[in-house]
C-alpha cells in the first residue's frame, strides 16, 4: 500500500517535472560524443544553425530541395509528404515523442539527409537539428 | 434501415473485391507501419511479384527518396508482398491482368488496366489529392480495401 502511493506519487513528479534526462537527452548526447570525435573543437548544438538547416534549400532534389519542402515552413504545423500522406509536426513542443526513438531517429536522417541533401547529416547537423526543433 | 442496407452494399463490396483479389486489408503489420509512413500502405495484389522485388531491391531509389529500409525488414516486407502478389497463384488478377510477362512496373499507376479506369482528372481534383498515390482522396475505404465507391 505504502509503496503504491509512493510510486504513484512519483509517478505524477515524473509527468509533470521538465524532462532533465531521457531517451532525447541520451540521444543528443551519443551524437555529441560522435562530434567531439570527430571534431576536438566542438563546443555544443546550436539552435540557430539547425533553424538555418531545417529552412535552407538544397540542389540534391527538385522534389525535395528542404527540410520544409514536406515537414512545412514552420515546425509547429504539421508537413505532408510528396504521396498527400500528412506529417506530424517536428517541434517536440507539439510532437512531444519526437526524437525519443534512437533507431527511428538515424533511420529517418538517414533517409531524409541523403534525399535532400544528397549526403549523410554529420553528427553536428544532428544535434543541431533535435536541439532546434526541442526549443520550440 | 438506411444504415443497413448501407451496410449491406459495404459488405456486397467487400465480398466482390476479395473475390477480385487484388484489394482486402494489407495484414503484415510491418508493411503496414513501414509502407504507410509516406502514403497508403498499397495492397500487394495490385502489382505482381517481380514488380515488389524489383521495388524493394531499390529502396534507396524511391520515386525521387531515399525510403532504405534495414536489410532484415526489407526480406520479410518482400516475402509479404510477394507471397500475395498479383500472381502469386500463377494468373496475375486485378489491375495486373493483361500485362505482359515481359514488363515489370514500378508503380501501379502504370499498370494498363489502372489507366483505363481511371482516365483524367480536373486540377481541382489533382490538387487536393496531392498525388496519385494518395488513392484514399478519393477512394475512402482505400485501406480497407474498397475502391468501388467513385
Amino acid at each position: 500500500m505504502k509503496t503504491g502511493t509512493v510510486l504513484a506519487a512519483l509517478c505524477v513528479v515524473g509527468l509533470t517535472m521538465p524532462a532533465m534526462a531521457g531517451p532525447r537527452e541520451d540521444i543528443l548526447q551519443g551524437y555529441a560524443s560522435a562530434a567531439k570525435s570527430a571534431d576536438a573543437g566542438f563546443t555544443g548544438f546550436d539552435a540557430a544553425r539547425g533553424k538555418t538547416l531545417y529552412g535552407q534549400q538544397n540542389t540534391a532534389s527538385a522534389e525535395s530541395p528542404s527540410c520544409a519542402s514536406c515537414h512545412s515552413a514552420s515546425p509547429l504545423e504539421p508537413g505532408k509528404t510528396r504521396a498527400g500522406k500528412i506529417i506530424d509536426p517536428m517541434a517536440v513542443s507539439a510532437t512531444p515523442d519526437r526524437y525519443t526513438d534512437a533507431a527511428k531517429v538515424e533511420k529517418w536522417f538517414g533517409r531524409n539527409c541523403n534525399t535532400v541533401l544528397g549526403r549523410d547529416c554529420t553528427a553536428v547537423e544532428k544535434g543541431d537539428f533535435i536541439t532546434y526543433l526541442s526549443s520550440l | 434501415m438506411r444504415t443497413l442496407v448501407s451496410l449491406a452494399w459495404l459488405a456486397a463490396l467487400s465480398t466482390l473485391a476479395l473475390a477480385d483479389g487484388s484489394r482486402g486489408v494489407v495484414t503484415d503489420q510491418l508493411t503496414k507501419t513501414e509502407c504507410s509512413a509516406c502514403h497508403m500502405a498499397f495492397q500487394p495484389g495490385f502489382l505482381p511479384a517481380r514488380s515488389w522485388q524489383a521495388l524493394m531491391g531499390n529502396l534507396k531509389e524511391h520515386f525521387g527518396e531515399d525510403a532504405s529500409l534495414s536489410a532484415e525488414t526489407t526480406a520479410a516486407i518482400t516475402s509479404y508482398l510477394v507471397a500475395n502478389a498479383a500472381d502469386s497463384s500463377g494468373k496475375p488478377r486485378g489491375f495486373a491482368r493483361g500485362l505482359p510477362a515481359d514488363q515489370t512496373p514500378l508503380r501501379i499507376t502504370d499498370l494498363p488496366r489502372f489507366k483505363g479506369e481511371h482516365g483524367r482528372f480536373s486540377e481541382a481534383t489533382m490538387k487536393k489529392a496531392g498525388s496519385m498515390s494518395n488513392c484514399a482522396a478519393c477512394h475512402q475505404g482505400a485501406e480497407k480495401g474498397i475502391f468501388e465507391d467513385d
